[in-house]
């Protein structure tokens, strides 16, 4: 892949607004699957969870899943958005082997949702409005593996093979309006919508909305136009493209980032931006050109002859208006005032994402700042370190079984972090792991003293100096403790019992 | 999946699918281009004789529209039903074996086909 010239992205943004638009899918956790009444689960043996309507077998018919659609209502209503009296579903045709019809049951022109927006903030706080145009609902793809190229994709192949579990699998695509006005901040805002749709969706309880599962997936639209001199009219819109692949909110901002850079410095060179598709890639932090827009997406979509309108009863879209839960960003000033954060604290929270797994850590049992000093601290730094998303690494109740053990004076924060360490690496619990590397704190005090009198025996001068009323003169007592102990030891109780020994 | 969104939203009963209306011409060069998508092969023979076709039946379809008013709402199914619905209970799935059964080729587990070119949709 040759390296694309990039330009310096304040220039960028001095010379070109970047206008932006995105499009959210979202896979459903329903139990069954949107159209069959086959396991919503995909990951295990192939072509396991498919039925002769997710193989497009002839005599099949697709029935709508009734769940499905209130997920679909309820998300669209947690948006903003007004929800259609009616709606249709509509066959996107294409030849692809990843859905065996050769079309997609999808939505169209009559979309579920429609005409709705969602506040999103950035990192410093700022509220920014972001306009939803539609919502549709529709159904996920196989899963193709490419065989014979030397990179596993396309490129070179010589056939593949496809696995139709998730096939099938109810999707609900969030399209926004075109973006205008994020400026400087459009990496933000591009990582904050798509964090924001995530709170959404997990807080409906309607998705996993795990995106290195790819419950949750964003295309990036991207386009620059020029800034013109102040009266003269503004520049045409500038052309566009699509980035996908993009799978982690961190590949988010880091791909609009690279996209304005990429296309700033081909216009400014002269050139013209192709409307194509562009695939992220994480390792390089780069985008590659994947498809031109052709022929191909002429997708002659059609109302699907096989499924009846959707018409969702007043009644019904009341009663799930009124099950809404409380809205992401409302419920973020809620829990910042319950907290007791900081603003700096909690943007801190906000920022790295973080927030569902400290909610959910002190659901389990733990402090508030307990919770959030070792997810924005420990954890993150490993998830980093690896350049994964820290929620990957641990999950709360063991973050809060921690904690808990330190509270309970079983760990030191020195101890606890090779604990956190081990269930990282899988041993188990952080019970299973303390009992399995033998890290509890040594809080016998008979062994601590043994250890103590040995210290003070073999440092008789600084035993002399406590007697003498300098305490600080104990801390060379205490590290050779601890180091006798292999910091085993809870270092206060440790500076307790050196002074209670030296003056005995 | 990249969505091909429409230019508008409709909510309305009597919004009608995209390029239905009243039918333009059809020519030639949009069958061959139909057959592409279709992946058919045609001779330049065979795309003049179904152009002349499809310009009969389009023809004959239009002639729908003379009697349809403003309240008649279009329809994309002959039967007047809605909200035909499926509740969230898993049933019986197909074997990985008799998924497999009727494809011209497999790995023991998915799907063998050609390398296509393209990408998702």
């Amino acid at each position: 892949m040759a390296k694309a010239e990039l330009m310096d992205y304040d220039r960028a943004l001095e010379l070109f607004e970047p206008v932006l638009g995105f499009e959210v899918h979202v896979e459903l956790n329903t139990k069954t699957k949107m159209f069959s009444d086959a396991p919503n689960f995909f990951g295990g043996e192939p072509n396991t969870n498919v039925t002769p309507v997710d193989l497009g077998l002839p005599g099949s018919l697709p029935v709508v899943n009734e769940q499905a659609v209130k997920y679909s209502i309820s998300l669209g209503l947690a948006l903003g958005c007004s929800i259609a009296p009616s709606s249709r579903f509509a066959r996107k045709n294409y030849f692809y082997p990843d859905l065996a019809k050769n079309y997609q049951i999808s939505q169209f022109d009559e979309p579920i949702a429609f005409g709705g927006s969602v506040e999103v903030e950035l990192p410093d706080g700022r509220l920014f409005t972001v306009p939803i145009e539609r919502a549709h609902m529709e159904e996920d793809a196989g899963k193709l593996t490419h065989v014979g190229g030397a990179t596993g994709r396309i490129q070179g192949a010589e056939y593949s093979l496809v696995d139709y579990n998730r096939a099938g699998v109810p999707l609900v695509e969030i399209v926004t309006d075109i973006i205008y006005g994020a400026e400087y901040d459009a990496p933000e805002l591009a990582k904050a919508y798509v964090s924001t749709i995530r709170d959404i969706v997990v807080s409906l309880g309607i998705s996993d909305a795990k995106m290195e599962r790819g419950n949750l997936r964003c295309d990036a639209n991207i386009s620059l136009r020029r800034r013109t001199a102040p009266g003269e009219p503004p520049a045409k819109l500038g052309t566009r493209t699509e980035t996908k692949n993009v799978n982690s909110l961190r590949s988010v901002e880091r791909a609009i980032r690279y996209e304005i850079q990429r296309q700033a410095a081909i216009l400014e060179g002269g050139g013209t931006i192709i409307q194509e598709t562009r695939h992220w890639h994480e390792d390089t932090g780069q985008t590659s050109a994947g498809r031109p827009k052709s022929d191909a997406d002429d997708y002659r979509y059609f109302p699907e002859p096989d499924l009846l309108p959707v018409e969702p009863s007043a009644e019904l879209i009341e009663e799930l208006r009124a099950a809404l839960p409380e809205a992401p960003a409302i419920r973020r000033r809620r829990l910042k005032a319950d907290w007791g954060f900081t603003d700096l604290e909690f943007q801190d929270v906000v920022n790295s994402g973080l927030l569902n797994e400290i909610i959910e850590t002190t659901a389990a049992g733990a402090s508030a700042q307990s919770a959030r000093k070792w997810w924005t601290g420990e954890i993150a730094r490993v998830a980093n370190a690896r350049g994964v998303d820290a929620s990957t690494l641990v999950s709360p109740l063991h973050v809060s079984e921690l904690v808990a053990l330190v509270d309970a004076g079983t760990l030191t924060d020195r101890l606890a972090r090779q604990v956190l360490e081990g269930v990282i690496e899988g041993e188990g619990t952080p019970d299973e792991v303390v009992a399995s590397r033998g890290l509890a704190v040594v809080s016998d005090d008979g062994a601590l003293i043994a250890a103590i009198d040995d210290a003070l025996a073999s440092q008789p001068d600084v035993l002399a100096k406590i007697r003498d009323g300098k305490v600080q003169a104990a801390g060379a007592v205490i590290g050779a403790v601890m180091k006798a102990m292999k910091g085993q030891a809870d270092a206060a109780r440790v500076r307790e019992l050196v002074l209670e020994r030296a003056n005995a | 999946m990249s969505s091909e969104t429409p230019p508008t939203v409709s909510t309305s009963a009597n919004s009608r699918p995209a390029g239905s209306g009243t039918p333009g011409e059809i020519t030639t060069d949009q069958v061959a281009h139909l057959a592409g998508l279709a992946r058919i092969n045609l001779s330049p023979e065979e795309i003049t004789k179904l152009t002349g076709e499809l310009v009969a039946i389009v023809e004959n379809v239009a002639k729908v529209t003379e009697v349809a008013t403003p309240d008649v709402p279009a329809t994309s199914h002959p039967i007047p039903l809605s909200n035909v619905y499926r509740p969230d209970v898993v049933g019986e799935t197909l074997t990985q074996e008799q998924a497999l059964s009727g494809a011209p080729d497999h790995d023991g587990s998915r799907f063998r086909v050609s390398a296509i070119l393209g990408e998702e949709q």
